[in-house]
């Protein structure tokens, strides 16, 4: 059997994009109430927990562990990362991290990564989703691995880990690639790599049992200043709600709507 | 010293429209430089001197394209230290992105993605929250990191100019180290239809083409668009993930989107309702596409289609 993994699995706590989502209070931040796991981490989840079962799970000595930062509700995210299956979580947490833009986020979590690190062995991959449905600006996997110094295999579509090394397939613009990377890894998946598994009764019983750890930034050796609003190097300056987009003419169609279609193209001046 | 620094990565034998349109931007800041990987043919350099590109940077190792990301970031930090340059233009690519992030740890400069606009002070605007929100954001650093969507300036020549000077910029010699290793590349099939995030015109189809994308695909060739699909027609198989519009897709703004068969859920909303004009057909007089289509034909895609398709050659001639 191969060698047993540390992952450490990067999910968050977004808003639900089923419902109007808000951007509000002096750093225009994103209003977090009715949020869930964002759903591209499931993927990174599942992908972490098949890797771990090929080595023969926990008792094998594999860990899995889900890591979110966020405020308190936050630690709704890794209770449902539980639930799905993660051997244990992490909840960093901290005042002073309200705000934080990617750069300041990624300081922290890489504090994090490694204070996870020095807690037993040192983790060997870093899994993240391809992206957070609120943000979405797919900027923390890279940030991240720069600064763990670990490469980064970003937005792949699968992934198999052998020894020491790591490879992964993603598309990129006109290619197909295969890339290949060495332990340590940060790597970020996307929807096609894999179908997630959802929570069973057994498993949200087996989740009261799990152990979730909370960091503060003391713990994790960061200084306030070093993040939130006042360590990001980015400002959201002012933040408007579009109006919604209104409904225009409805036809339905008696037999010449292509024709209409086409005279609406051109009054628009689109054809 | 430039003003602003524009990455283009790789073009081939001519450079993309994106490319284009991120040297109009930079001009609007100031002087412009552009840090260059690949070939530099005499074709791209006059264009590059056309939108008034001072200096072309070009890296001293050749095997950049080996390796994902971390060399390139490497190198386009070294190329804003021999620049100058205050604002850095990547395109919205993954990879874009991707080197975008690193650059702003390596450089200690704030990032801005799915830039849709910048001032001449460096304020850059974007849409948030799946289009329901307009912001502004700056950064509060020395060096600001933009990375642009496509499709939001016409690109502008200034005319007649010189050819630019080239300078060669050092990668670092442990740019590779800590880099994933591309040990192979395939080239995916070629439409010839436009690119996606780029087209002028998008029409995509859902889970109402029920297998058969040949009207959507003959109404995007007659209106010289890109195809498209939602997440329902893509994970049927019908169509490659490629085309996949929505938040875990691509994100569209064309000047127009024809959207057929596609219900609207929120997935797919998300990728597409920036688009300047939305026109709708579906069956299904409830489906939510209605409420944000500036247009919708409630009725049955496989005659829709076809009649508009045949009317615009009629009308083209």
């Amino acid at each position: 059997m191969e060698e047993t993994l540390k992952i450490v699995v990067l999910v968050k706590h977004v808003p639900d994009a089923q419902f109007d989502r808000h951007i509000t209070g002096p750093g225009n931040t994103t209003d977090r109430d009715e949020s869930i796991l964002s759903e591209l981490d499931e993927y990174a989840l599942e992908a972490a927990l098949q890797l771990a079962e090929e080595r023969g799970g926990p008792k094998a000595g594999n860990e899995v562990i889900a890591l979110s930062m966020g405020p308190s509700g936050a630690v709704n995210a890794v209770k449902k990362s539980l639930q799905i299956g993660a051997y244990s979580g992490v909840h960093l947490s901290d005042d002073a991290l309200a705000g934080s833009d990617a750069a300041a986020t990624s300081l922290a979590l890489a504090a994090a990564i490694r204070h996870i690190s020095a807690d037993g062995r040192p983790v060997d991959l870093v899994l993240t989703g391809m992206a957070s449905t609120d943000g979405e600006t797919s900027l923390i996997p890279a940030q991240l691995a720069e600064r763990l110094s670990f490469p980064q295999v970003t937005f792949a579509s699968s992934l198999e880990v052998s020894g020491n090394q790591v490879t992964a397939r993603r598309d990129a613009g006109a290619f197909s690639e295969t890339v290949e990377a060495q332990l340590p890894a940060v790597v970020s998946v996307t929807d096609q790599i894999n179908e997630p598994r959802y929570p069973n009764f057994k498993g949200i019983l087996a989740a009261k049992k799990k152990k979730i750890a909370s960091l503060s930034l003391a713990d994790i050796g960061v200084d306030a200043a070093q993040v939130g609003l006042a360590g990001s190097w980015t400002v959201v300056e002012s933040a408007e709600a579009r109006p919604p987009r209104t409904a225009g003419t409805i036809i339905t169609d008696d037999g010449d709507a292509g024709i209409k279609l086409v005279d609406f193209l051109a009054a628009q001046k689109l054809l | 010293m430039a003003n602003a620094l524009v990455f283009i990565d790789n073009p081939g034998a001519a450079l993309k429209k994106s490319s284009l349109e991120l040297l109009t931007i930079a001009r609007s800041l100031g002087e412009t430089a552009v840090a260059f990987t690949g070939e530099l043919n005499d074709d791209v350099a006059a264009t590059l001197g056309a939108y008034g590109v001072t200096t072309v940077y070009v890296p001293s190792a050749e095997d950049l394209d080996n390796y994902l990301v971390g060399p390139k970031a490497a190198y386009l930090a070294a190329a804003v230290a021999a620049s100058g340059a205050t604002a850095v233009l990547l395109d919205n690519s993954p990879e874009g992105k991707d080197i975008a992030g690193r650059l702003g740890i390596k450089l200690n400069a704030g990032v801005i993605t799915d830039v849709v606009g910048v001032e001449a002070d460096g304020t850059a605007h974007k849409s948030v929250l799946a289009g329901s929100y307009n912001t502004t954001a700056k950064a509060t650093t020395p060096v600001t990191v933009l990375s642009v969507k496509a499709n939001n300036v016409e690109p502008a020549p200034v005319g007649a100019a010189p050819a630019p000077a080239t300078a060669t910029v050092d990668v670092p010699a442990d740019a590779i180290a800590n880099s994933a290793r591309i040990a192979a590349r395939t080239e995916k099939p070629v439409s010839g239809r436009p690119d996606l995030s780029e087209a002028r015109i998008v029409v995509a189809g859902g889970r109402g083409v029920d297998g058969d994308f040949a009207p959507v695909e003959e109404l995007a060739d007659a209106l010289g668009a890109a195809v498209g699909a939602s997440r329902a027609a893509t994970d049927a198989g019908w169509i490659g993930h490629d085309a996949q519009v929505g938040q875990t897709g691509v994100t569209v703004s064309p000047q127009l989107y024809i959207s057929a068969g596609i219900s609207g859920a929120i997935q797919q909303k998300a990728g597409m309702q920036t688009s300047k004009v939305i026109v709708a057909i579906n069956k299904d007089a409830e489906s939510p596409v209605f409420e944000i289509a500036d247009y919708g034909i409630i009725g049955d895609l496989f005659k829709v289609l076809p009649q508009a398709t045949a009317e615009i050659k009629k009308r083209k001639g």
